[in-house]
């Protein structure tokens, strides 16, 4: 367990020399976080009446999508891990004394994690002296922040554990580019990144709500704002544990299966 | 331009060598705007219009901007890389090659997995042309066919510009982005309705409406005025400033010596 926490330590502290790179990041989310904003906003004086929220909670959501966006977006892959896949350097991994699964998956967290710290405070600062409708408002109660922070770290979880399959279907395929965009393609419509779920049509957005996707970033940023309250919370904190506890399963079952067939190419 | 088909030919069959790589990658470019679509699609099933345009007047709109901005990734994409191909000392065995840097640094990488985003604006634009309720008289095909060249040319520009960039800071900006994945990504609706400012701001800074919404204007026949039907090939002239910008960055290029 230390082992693998000082290895979140190192990759951690490695990350945050990137500053310079994480200010241009920020006004480039700030840039785009605003035109969504906008966007929206367009729609809601056009048809105020079929906005399924408040316009204050679609800004809040917006805001925390862009300030951890780090944690849940779904390009993000690490790819000096498809390297050692690819290069047979994965060999060396192996001899070390720790689980590949457990140190590949503390080395994707940490590195989404360094990010968010990097870049999420500035922008919610700046979001929270916006003006009242552009602005991001404060969880509706102190219970609300809690299990957002609960729900916000299953989430980074999930993600990462969904990510773990992709990095295990490596073994198999060896040239990953198909696989990662085509999960790319998936995560950005089912967990809301696109446009929030509730805008979703009621039916699709139920179905939609009931897949691992939408207990990424979805769950977290709707307990925030306040559109997720009472037993609903529950269900969907519920929902997330089941869904991480399934893919991390599965994914150590893959990677066995893959390690056992493991064929390091030379080098 | 012979040259440019060598390079053409030899990325097209090292992007073969891993055939089924190849294809999921451009069906995941096809999905990829699939889900932009879809999310069009839902936005409108609920709110059924956005400042006057209709879910039919808004796909015209994101087809043809799709479209050209397929194309020049397709092929102006290897400015993308252009940071790494600075910071590596690449550019240098660039310049002293006796062909015009441009050309080689195109040919550095072309994206035939576009093919995939390509198809869909296609598929958009060929649904969208009948059901737009736009009668297509000869003038209005052009103005169409110009938007795409128009948008084309501009996407270019930025592209172009975003590696001149790369002279002065050596890796590239992820600012400029938003002007390249923003304009993208944003430009699926008309620019009017993010408001006046920005309006002007991609009308005189960044000429992306002049390819968008006001030649969409006199397709959707609410403006005769002809000037908006010209408006595009102000955005092929974009390139030249980008070109000049370009050539001034290439002037200042200091080797980064390894």
């Amino acid at each position: 367990m230390k082992a693998y926490f000082t290895f979140f330590k190192i990759r951690f502290i490695n990350g945050l020399q990137y500053r310079a790179a994480a200010y241009a990041g920020v006004a480039t989310q700030f840039a785009w976080g605003f035109m969504t904003i906008l966007m929206f906003s367009a729609f809601y004086k056009s048809n105020p009446e079929n906005f399924p929220m408040t316009f204050e909670n679609l800004t809040t959501y917006i805001w925390l999508q862009q300030s951890f966006l780090a944690l849940f977006m779904a390009w993000f892959f690490d790819n000096e891990i498809f390297d050692s896949i690819s290069s047979g350097n994965v060999a060396y991994e192996l001899c070390r004394p720790t689980g590949l699964y457990e140190m590949w998956f503390v080395r994707s967290l940490s590195s989404r994690i360094y990010r968010v710290v990097l870049r999420c405070s500035p922008i919610l600062i700046v979001a929270a002296f916006l003006p009242a409708p552009y602005g991001i408002s404060l969880p509706v109660d102190i219970m609300a922040f809690f299990l957002f922070i609960l729900s916000l770290a299953l989430g980074s979880f999930l993600m990462v554990s969904i990510n773990m399959l992709i990095y295990a279907s490596t073994f198999y395929t060896i040239s990953p580019m198909g696989i990662r965009i085509l999960s790319v393609s998936i995560f950005e419509l089912f967990s809301g990144a696109i446009i929030p779920l509730p805008f979703l049509p009621d039916n699709v957005h139920r179905i939609f709500n009931l897949l691992p996707f939408a207990s990424t970033q979805n769950t977290p940023f709707l307990i925030y704002n306040g559109y997720l309250s009472g037993k609903s919370v529950f269900h969907a904190l519920l929902l997330q544990i089941a869904w991480l506890f399934t893919f991390v399963l599965f994914g150590k079952l893959l990677f066995r299966d893959a390690l056992k067939k493991v064929v390091v190419q030379g080098g | 331009m012979k040259l440019w088909l060598k390079y053409a030919d030899i990325m097209l069959r090292s992007q073969m060598q891993y055939k089924t790589s190849f294809i999921l990658t451009a069906i995941g470019q096809f999905l990829v705007s699939f889900s932009v679509f879809i999310g069009i699609y839902f936005m409108f099933a609920r709110f059924n219009n956005v400042e006057g345009f209709k879910f039919s007047e808004v796909l015209i709109c994101f087809s043809v901007l799709l479209t050209s901005f397929s194309i020049a990734e397709c092929f102006f994409r290897g400015f993308d890389t252009f940071g790494g191909i600075i910071s590596n000392g690449e550019f240098d065995r660039i310049m002293v090659r006796p062909r015009n840097e441009v050309l080689q640094v195109l040919g550095s990488r072309i994206e035939f997995t576009r093919i995939g985003r390509f198809l869909q604006a296609i598929i958009v634009l060929a649904y969208a042309i009948p059901n737009s309720g736009i009668v297509w008289t000869a003038d209005k095909i052009v103005t169409l066919c110009l938007m795409i060249i128009g948008g084309t040319f501009l996407f270019a520009g930025l592209f172009i510009i975003y590696a001149g960039i790369c002279f002065f800071t050596i890796e590239g900006l992820e600012f400029m982005n938003i002007f390249t994945d923003g304009g993208k990504e944003f430009g699926k609706y008309p620019l009017s309705i993010y408001g006046e400012g920005i309006l002007k701001f991609f009308t005189f800074i960044i000429p992306l409406a002049l390819i968008q919404y006001y030649p969409l204007l006199y397709l959707l026949g609410r403006t005769d005025n002809p000037l908006y039907m010209i408006l595009p090939v102000f955005g092929i002239l974009f390139i030249l400033p980008s070109y000049i910008f370009w050539r001034f960055g290439v002037k200042h290029y200091k080797s980064t010596g390894s």
